[in-house]
């Protein structure tokens, strides 16, 4: 990805001053760099302030015991989206540790718990191919499921938003939809798949 | 009803750790600085990508990918302001907050090509990344359908976004 992201960052000056040369804007995309340089510290700025309040917030509440709580809340759902891997333990704990930080928004616990649950699972598939479970894990973390976008409304408020939660509902029906939609493309895939 | 859930949170978090005798206080700032930490390390990140794209909206190229991806976007009803951001998303995370933030900065946040950006960035994962970092994880030669089916879910959440930011607001 670190070489994706060289090749879109050097695609996006260049494209940047060669139209900007072309269109006669070649001084203000000059200007424009050091003016977005100086936008990306005031946007870290001003993130910084609900972000420290909220990954505090999470720290609580992992301590809370109301993340298991969460846990045992979606196991019937997680037996069903994974029939094999919720037997065994291993697995099934790593993906509701998983799916639980997915909920709240704490990327930097649902990762390396995806990561074990998707190790695992590969293990008791025995193969390098994804079979089902695993692309639907893929899916269920490719399609944001958080519940409280706090890092957007931040990014809201501090471009000036009256409201900057207003958009939680329209999230959540929009995670819904595209969740629902992943799945439901993953199921018909995998009969697509099979057959072949 | 946003407004009033975090706060509800935040107390209602605070008073279940009180009620384990756990150190409610010392978690929040433990967390905070964690937080900070995050922060900081994707700070180098934001400030090239807004030069970048602070520089391709000088240049005009921005407004021209959004009047080439009008016809598409508009089939859809997505805003083809939005099509920078649609672009970037699967891709790399701090790049599209740095975008999102572009465009609530230029078209304002409670504007509806705004609100689409936010719900776009609230709904939606980085795609290709995460993908790549579970499958090379697990050693994972062969995806299947994986990617597929995560780029379904992707468009259906930008159509989405669309559609809820116009039907709530």
């Amino acid at each position: 990805m670190t070489v994706a992201m060289a090749w879109i960052w050097t695609a996006m000056v260049t494209a940047a001053i060669g139209w900007g040369i072309w269109n006669g804007q070649g001084a203000a995309v000059g200007a424009a760099a050091l003016e977005g340089a100086a936008a990306g510290i005031r946007l870290a700025a001003s993130l910084a302030g609900a972000l420290c309040l909220w990954s505090g917030v999470m720290e609580v509440l992992q301590r809370s015991g109301l993340g298991r709580g969460l846990a045992r809340l979606l196991s019937p759902v997680l037996r069903r989206l994974f029939p094999r891997a919720a037997r065994d333990p291993e697995a099934a704990a790593c993906l509701s540790a998983n799916v639980t930080a997915n909920l709240l928004g704490l990327g930097n616990a649902a990762t390396p718990a995806g990561i074990a649950a998707a190790r695992r699972m590969r293990t008791l598939a025995g193969s390098d191919g994804a079979d089902d479970e695993l692309c639907r894990l893929v899916v269920l973390n490719t399609a944001s499921i958080q519940l409280i976008p706090t890092t957007v409304a931040a990014a809201r408020a501090a471009a000036g938003s009256t409201a900057p939660f207003d958009i939680l509902v329209p999230v959540w029906l929009t995670s819904i939809c595209s969740v629902a939609a992943g799945l439901g493309a993953a199921w018909l895939l995998a009969r697509l798949w099979g057959r072949r | 009803m946003g407004q009033i859930l975090v706060p509800l949170v935040m107390a209602l978090v605070s008073v279940a750790a009180l009620a384990r005798r756990q150190d409610v206080y010392g978690a929040m700032t433990e967390g905070g600085a964690k937080g900070l930490r995050t922060l900081v390390s994707i700070v180098p990140a934001l400030v090239a990508l807004l030069a970048a794209v602070e520089m391709l909206r000088a240049s005009g190229l921005l407004d021209a990918l959004a009047a080439a991806a009008a016809p598409l976007f508009q089939r859809f009803g997505i805003p083809p302001e939005t099509a920078p951001l649609v672009l970037i998303r699967p891709i790399s995370g701090s790049a599209a907050l740095a975008v999102g933030a572009d465009l609530m900065a230029v078209y304002g946040p409670d504007s509806e090509i705004g609100r689409t950006a936010a719900i776009m960035l609230g709904s939606t994962e980085t795609t290709f990344y995460t993908i790549s970092v579970y499958f090379g994880a697990a050693g994972i030669r062969r995806s299947r359908y994986a990617i597929p089916a995560a780029l379904v879910a992707d468009l259906v959440g930008f159509a989405a976004a669309a559609w809820s930011a116009k039907l709530f607001f």
